[in-house]
């Protein structure tokens, strides 16, 4: 006889609450992040420079624009997922955990927020000269 | 730490390093070293977003001693990941469990990051000399 709830059972979500979702997250962004991050780091290796105009035109460019936006929303939702697996391995007692996976979520959405929002910028071209 | 009266496993030193066991720890120590990537990058392009003079100043960081040695372990721990995620996406899908093929693709994981980083610096360090 099992002792699972009829409810529990059809959900799936097994005792970790959430099921495969996590598992599957990381997967999807895994397959993202190849085309991705391929596209960046080789996209900046053949501009003809690093300089501030090049890099600058570059990035104002709707496609490249575009491009480095999901790259780093994707990036950043991968690393957020890696890494909270990481302290929930090692990071033992509930208030440690909690605070530490919560300080965390805070920090990757600060940086994800801070990316994004500086590649807007860049884009729509509203820093002062 | 007590030490609790229970048959515990032996200490993980104990253990014959061996390159499925090497991947898989620098597997999560370059996504944890690339967590820190994410920080530079976003320096580099909040700086970009700042105009030419703070620009500058962030390529004069990068581009220091220590700058380019972050950035060179850091291209190798892209590379790593990149190949070795792609090595976890075909299991995940059920391919290359047999011994022969893990450890192959184990040891191209490792020598194909070593090679791309070199490759890559080589092409920089060309660049910066032209």
């Amino acid at each position: 006889m099992s002792l699972r709830s009829p409810l529990g059972r059809v959900l799936g979500m097994g005792s970790a609450k959430d099921g495969t979702g996590h598992w599957w997250a990381q997967r999807v962004t895994a397959v993202a992040l190849v085309p991705l991050t391929l596209w960046f780091f080789f996209s900046l290796l053949l501009l003809p420079g690093l300089d501030y105009e090049t890099v600058r035109d570059w990035l104002a460019q709707p496609f490249s624009c575009l491009l480095a936006l999901l790259s780093i929303a994707v990036l950043t939702y991968h690393s957020y997922l890696g890494t909270t697996v990481i302290i929930e391995d090692y990071v033992h007692g509930a208030p440690a955990k909690v605070a530490s996976l919560m300080l965390l979520r805070f920090l990757y959405v600060l940086f994800g927020g801070a990316g994004v929002l500086a590649i807007l910028r860049v884009a729509f071209g509203s820093s002062s000269p | 730490m007590p030490q609790p009266a229970r048959p515990l496993s032996p200490h993980l030193l104990i253990y014959r390093w061996e390159i499925g066991m090497a991947t898989s720890i620098l597997h999560r120590l370059t996504g944890a070293a690339l967590a820190l990537g994410i920080v530079a990058l976003c320096y580099w392009l909040i700086s970009l977003a700042g105009g030419a003079a703070a620009y500058g100043s962030a390529v004069r960081v990068l581009w220091s001693p220590l700058g380019v040695l972050f950035l060179f372990v850091w291209t190798f721990c892209f590379f790593f990941h990149l190949l070795n995620g792609v090595r976890h996406l075909f299991w995940d899908a059920g391919v290359g469990f047999e011994r022969a093929q893990r450890h192959m693709s184990g040891w191209i994981a490792v020598a194909g990051a070593l090679a791309l980083t070199l490759g890559v610096w080589l092409v920089i360090w060309h660049g910066a000399q032209a």
